[in-house]
């Protein structure tokens, strides 16, 4: 269970840049929930993300994970919990280091790292088996640079390593935008697959509106920091594309009104 | 033959300011000035240690080994608890050690004289294995105790090289190695990036503190000047052993590294024997650092090579 109690952030504050990229955002996420996140260009959803994660202090608010207050808790000690994959696929995997190396370190994501040694034999058989499933044929290539391998690759691997010790969260941050058409559906179905048989806690950001329709239980609708609108099962299933460009588009309508005008229109006629 | 035997000696006592240097520059991708103090700094406390005070030389060398790590731990907290530029952050400690080097030898020159150093013992260890004269090698005549001092050396720095890399395979040390390669990562996977940085540029200025603690042993005194420039041999021989190996692995570069700091230091000793003037040779040192960063990118742009310039001028990065 996952819970954010009036999450407030503001970048910038006190100058012309001042961005409010979250306003008292509460949140309940119920465990093995799917949930996307729906929003346009800075609406604040790939910092509700960061947020979770812990890259930056609160302004105000607080954020509990399985019970316990990680407010306060830094990215390093959340990560024991929380599984990212991020939208560049050149941020979640160590480029100069092997596929096996990368692995390595995933393998111990949140636990304490000591001397032992981190590529062990029984560790390389278990990882070839792992990476045979992804059908890239990259289990023989376990020696090479990650840096060498497309985007696509990369981001699979980065999904696999984020998911390898179960993690109580998995928060994907459109992972899928930055990839062409056939490797992001690639990574979809596997996101589906590693999803629905771990029964994973699932926080994922889009802004495509067919994934949206198609993945999850649950959707979030973002706009200007704020959480817009949300729906939960049935009515998520009977959302569709059409839907969903409506309701962006009835709020983009209430904000062309700009708040003078509608003073003016509202003691004309109320 | 006893020019070339020097030459190996020193070229492998600087091959650990190399391996120091290889630790901060190619680990976590900075030029960690710290080095020219804190070479110095070893050099002092062992000079101190040993003259002074009568320390054990092995003792005294570790002492070394320990002030570096000091040096490389105030670098480390200047840059990560007080978000410091890194550069000015080593700029800093190198400017600060300067004054405590001379605080810590009490003048500018401390000769060792008749004390007990490494170099005595492998002198002694020579003279009882050896015998006192000459030794024949490859059918030239050596001096037995140049022969055993370069083999202690070369036993000291095998060892610190293979402990690094021995290290840098561990789990915390491959977590090290990921958070100079991408931070981000490596944060989303637990580890506390500031605390690696801390205990790398440690790691990197101890073993430049044990090259300044054997080279005044080897020389016989310590100067507070000679940590100047250190930081550019480093990276020169860091750039000459990647040159060497060519090679990114682990191994091999930490191998190329002790290479290209010998051969490094061979050149030299060879263009100082016809001649070259030794106050040029931090200037020519500066160049070929230069010229070794300059010339890859120089080399793409050249016509003839219209591939590799293709590849380079595609978008490096996916836009996000």
């Amino acid at each position: 269970m996952i819970r954010l109690r009036e999450v407030e952030k503001t970048f910038h504050a006190g100058t012309v840049n001042e961005v409010r990229a979250l306003r008292r955002v509460s949140l309940e996420i119920s465990d093995a929930a799917f949930v996307v996140v729906l929003g346009t260009n800075g609406s604040g959803k790939s910092t509700l993300l960061n947020a979770l994660a812990g890259s930056f202090p609160l302004d105000a608010g607080t954020i509990e994970l399985d019970g316990s207050d990680v407010t306060r808790w830094p990215e390093h000690r959340r990560a024991r919990f929380i599984g990212r994959v991020f939208q560049n696929p050149f941020s979640g995997t160590a480029p100069a280091m092997s596929i096996a190396e990368n692995f390595a370190l995933a393998m111990r994501r949140g636990r304490r790292r000591g001397l032992g040694w981190a590529l062990p034999r029984s560790l390389r058989r278990e990882l070839a088996e792992r990476v045979c499933s992804l059908k890239m044929g990259l289990e023989d290539r376990l020696d090479t640079a990650i840096g060498t391998l497309s985007g696509g690759q990369r981001q699979a691997l980065t999904l696999l390593m984020a998911t390898w010790l179960r993690p109580r969260l998995l928060l994907l941050d459109e992972h899928t935008a930055a990839l062409d058409p056939k490797s992001a559906d690639q990574v979809i179905r596997l996101t589906e697959e590693i999803v629905t048989r771990d029964r994973l806690t699932t926080l994922m950001v889009t802004h495509s509106m067919q994934q949206a329709v198609n993945l999850g239980e649950r959707i979030v609708m973002m706009h200007r920091g704020a959480v817009v609108h949300d729906a939960a099962g049935p009515d998520k299933h009977r959302l569709r594309v059409d839907d969903l460009l409506a309701r962006f588009e009835d709020i983009r309508r209430r904000e062309l009104l700009d708040p003078t005008a509608a003073e003016l229109l509202a003691a004309a006629y109320v | 033959m006893t020019l070339l035997l020097g030459a190996l000696t020193l070229g492998l006592i600087m091959s650990l300011i190399a391996l120091g240097v290889y630790v901060s520059f190619r680990i976590f991708g900075l030029a960690d000035i710290t080095v020219d103090g804190s070479l110095t700094f070893g050099a002092a406390v062992t000079a101190v240690l040993i003259v002074v005070h009568g320390v054990n030389p092995a003792l005294a060398t570790a002492a070394g080994f320990a002030a570096g790590v000091v040096a490389g731990c105030a670098t480390g907290l200047l840059q990560t608890r007080f978000r410091i530029d890194p550069l000015l952050s080593g700029i800093l400690v190198m400017t600060a050690l300067y004054s405590v080097n001379l605080r810590v030898m009490g003048r500018s020159n401390i000769p060792f004289l008749g004390a007990t150093t490494l170099a005595t013992w492998s002198e002694r260890l020579a003279r009882r294995g050896l015998g006192a004269g000459d030794v024949a090698l490859f059918g030239w005549s050596v001096n037995g105790q140049d022969l055993a001092l370069l083999g202690l050396i070369a036993a000291i720095v095998a060892l610190a090289a293979g402990a690094l890399y021995w290290f840098f395979r561990t789990d915390i040390g491959t977590a090290m190695r990921a958070s100079g390669d991408n931070a981000q990562m490596i944060r989303a996977l637990g580890a506390n990036v500031e605390a690696y940085r801390v205990v790398g540029l440690a790691l990197s200025n101890g073993l430049v503190g044990l090259a300044g603690s054997l080279w005044a042993q080897y020389q016989s005194f310590a100067d507070a000047q000679m940590g100047i420039g250190m930081i550019v041999w480093g990276l020169a021989s860091v750039i000459i052993g990647q040159a060497l190996t060519g090679a990114p692995s682990l191994g091999y570069a930490i191998v190329g590294t002790v290479l290209g700091s010998v051969l490094f230091r061979l050149l030299v000793a060879i263009a100082l024997g016809f001649g070259l003037n030794p106050n040029d040779l931090k200037l020519i040192t500066a160049l070929f650092v230069f010229v070794a960063l300059v010339l890859p990118s120089a080399l793409a742009r050249l016509p003839w090579d219209r591939q590799r310039w293709a590849r380079r001028s595609e978008p490096a990065e996916v836009p996000t």
